[in-house]
């Protein structure tokens, strides 16, 4: 027999009391853990975002917002439509300060036709464009040709595959990577596939237009002003000198999440504090309420010939086990809920979730696991004292 | 080995009273290989008092407490409680037996200690001694009084001790167990330990070399010879 065994017996020895120990780190690592994960994934989803709409100013109808805001559809995923006169991009390339612009159209896929849910689609002009192209390029290299189109990450359908849209077949030809956002349930195609798509939903009798030809229409420009040009006073001119439209300036869009975001982190953060704080003043209770359940134990050890070194090592190895064994098992039931999750928790919750990498995750998780491992020790550290440190001729004489 | 007792006072703080009691004052006691030295006096004489001094388990006031050479009290702590785990045998007057423990882990604590790693059937033959056999693999909590005190008595034997303290090693015990014990006592004294008894048993006399007893804080000599 070993010392190490004596160690192992108190602990299982002791099932409630070790379990209880147990629970509270559990408890404790699940929080730091998922509270840090969850933080760090709203901010990649946001900066994510904010990195592939690429523009300075994005201008939609000004009957949009009563439809469905656009923020919504790139945050949330949202599904949605609007359109405008082609003529508008004319107009906002006369405007001073525009350096480029490039014309997008949306359109919804039909309720339960190709995919479990409604699907944006949206199309860009290939010609143009220089907002979505660079990080379509990750999926596919190519110019996407009639009918072709690129997947987001949630859609299930796999590359060289063919989804049907409004009776039109459309080839998969690459597909994006998750970016947390409600990109993520879009699907990408050249503007001539979506001119296309359009009219097909016309011919089965679901009107997204009321008069126009599809020829003649777009549904958000985005814009990038020249160097050397104020983005809020171009975003105004715009405002003033064209009707019909509203101009919004990218970053101010995404602001409003993030503000909301910084919020949501910041009470993550503190939450994150708080439940740690607890948990070590708990477990610090705790340990000391068990100094004089364990005193006799400790007395006994003594007279074989523990020295007090010793002891207090017992009390803190002990303490050291639970919490660790707790950590995993803690950081192992929330990696086993967030990430699978995630998609659900964003929803939820209204917000981009861009779970970090494996490498990243795993930074955390050892951090989570160190903080909670020496917490055991920490809060054990005054009964460890106190145990090493027992009168034992006194506690040997005071019988059962 | 021999250990010399020299001068041993010792006094305590008690709650409520103010000042101190003093419990030893200036005791000398000589503690020889081969030999069994029994101790007997009053309860509350400070015969466990003395015994703990002299197992250095407890610091005494004053005076001085030597193994062979050793002050055992100028040693760190942890060089003491090596040499104490290491060359003495301990048994406490109350039951003191670790609960999360079997009976035989109990009793192979002491070899676990300084890390010679005994493994379990080290333990088998003491079980045997102490008639504790069938409680091998028992947890304390299920053990009787006599069982617990004899499982105590072995637990002391396991590193082959060249000291033994015991303290009432027979209290719970019916006579023909208590013979046991102190047959197993005078064995290792025998075999060159050196054991002190503190014990009101009569039968303890019949295996005693020497014997004191404790009266006013000193020892007096009742039988024997060193
Ligand atoms: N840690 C302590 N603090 C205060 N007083 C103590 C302490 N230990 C012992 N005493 C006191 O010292 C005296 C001697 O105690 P000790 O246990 O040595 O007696 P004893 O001779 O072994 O008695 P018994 O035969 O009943 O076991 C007692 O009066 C006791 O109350
Ligand atoms: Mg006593």
């Amino acid at each position: 027999m070993s010392i190490k065994r004596v160690l192992y017996k108190s602990i299982v020895g002791k099932p409630l009391r070790s379990f209880a120990l147990l629970f509270i780190c559990i408890v404790m690592s699940a929080a730091v853990y998922g509270g840090a994960v969850i933080s760090v994934s709203l901010q990649n989803g946001i900066d994510s975002l904010e990195q592939r709409l690429g523009a300075d100013i994005i201008v939609l109808p000004e009957s949009a917002s009563e439809k469905v805001k656009l923020e919504n559809i790139l945050l949330q995923g949202t599904p949605g439509y609007f359109y405008m006169d082609k003529d508008i991009a004319n107009k906002l390339a006369a405007i001073n300060g525009v350096d480029k612009l490039s014309a997008q159209y949306f359109l919804v896929s039909a309720n339960a036709e190709c995919c479990t849910v409604q699907v944006q689609i949206i199309g860009f002009d290939e010609d143009t464009d220089f907002s979505v192209k660079p990080w379509l390029r990750e999926a596919y290299s190519g110019k996407l040709g009639k009918n072709e189109i690129v997947v987001g990450s949630d859609l299930s359908t796999r590359v060289g595959h063919s989804l049907t849209l409004y009776g039109v077949e459309c080839k998969a030809v690459g597909k994006l990577e998750t970016t947390g956002t409600g990109l993520d349930t879009a699907i990408y195609a050249g503007s001539d596939t979506v001119r296309g798509l359009i009219k097909a939903a016309e011919s089965k009798g679901i009107s997204v237009l009321s008069k126009q030809d599809p020829a003649d229409v777009i549904s958000s420009v985005y814009i990038k002003v020249k160097d050397g040009y104020d983005i809020d006073e171009v975003t105004a001119s715009i405002n003033l000198g064209i009707d019909g439209v509203q101009a919004v300036r990218t970053k101010s869009m995404i602001t409003g999440t993030a503000d909301k975001l910084s919020v949501i982190s910041g009470s993550v953060r503190l939450l994150i504090t708080a439940v740690w704080l607890l948990s070590a003043v708990i477990m610090l209770i705790v340990f000391t309420v068990l100094i004089n359940e364990r005193k006799r134990e400790f007395a006994v050890l003594r007279a074989v010939g523990f020295s007090r070194r010793r002891l207090a090592a017992q009390v803190l190895l002990g303490s050291l086990v639970i919490c660790f064994v707790g950590a995993v098992l803690g950081i192992g039931i929330c990696t086993a809920v967030v990430f699978p999750f995630s998609r659900l928790i964003e929803r939820k919750a209204g917000l981009p979730l861009l779970t970090p990498d494996a490498l990243t995750a795993a930074g955390y998780a050892f951090a989570a696991l160190a903080a909670v491992t020496v917490t055991g020790p920490l809060a054990s550290a005054y009964s460890a004292y106190r145990l090493s440190r027992i009168d034992t001729g006194r506690i040997l004489r005071e019988g059962d | 080995m021999i250990i010399t007792a020299r001068n041993i006072s010792k006094s305590y703080k008690r709650k409520g009273i103010s000042g101190e009691v003093q419990v030893l004052c200036s005791t000398d006691i000589d503690l020889e290989s081969g030999k069994v030295c029994l101790i007997n006096g009053r309860s509350g004489s400070g015969k466990s008092t003395l015994l703990n001094i002299l197992s250095g388990l407890l610091c005494a006031s004053g005076g001085t407490v030597h193994y062979d050479s050793t002050d055992v009290y100028k040693l760190s702590d942890t060089e003491l409680s090596l040499l104490r785990c290491r060359q003495t045998g301990y048994i406490p007057q109350v039951q003191s037996a670790v609960g999360t423990l079997t009976v035989r882990e109990n009793i192979l604590l002491p070899s676990a200690v300084i890390g010679k790693g005994k493994d379990r059937f080290a333990a088998d033959g003491l079980l045997e001694r102490f008639g504790l056999t069938e409680l091998a693999d028992a947890r304390p909590g299920s053990l009787s009084g006599g069982e617990l005190r004899r499982l105590s008595i072995a637990r002391a034997f396991v590193n082959s001790p060249q000291a033994i303290f015991a303290d009432e090693p027979t209290n719970d015990l019916d006579d023909e167990n208590s013979r046991l014990v102190f047959e197993q006592l005078r064995k290792a004294a025998d075999g060159g330990a050196a054991v002190v008894i503190v014990s009101h048993d009569r039968l303890a006399q019949e295996y005693a070399d020497v014997v004191y007893c404790m009266q006013q804080g000193s020892l007096s000599r009742e039988k024997g010879r060193i």
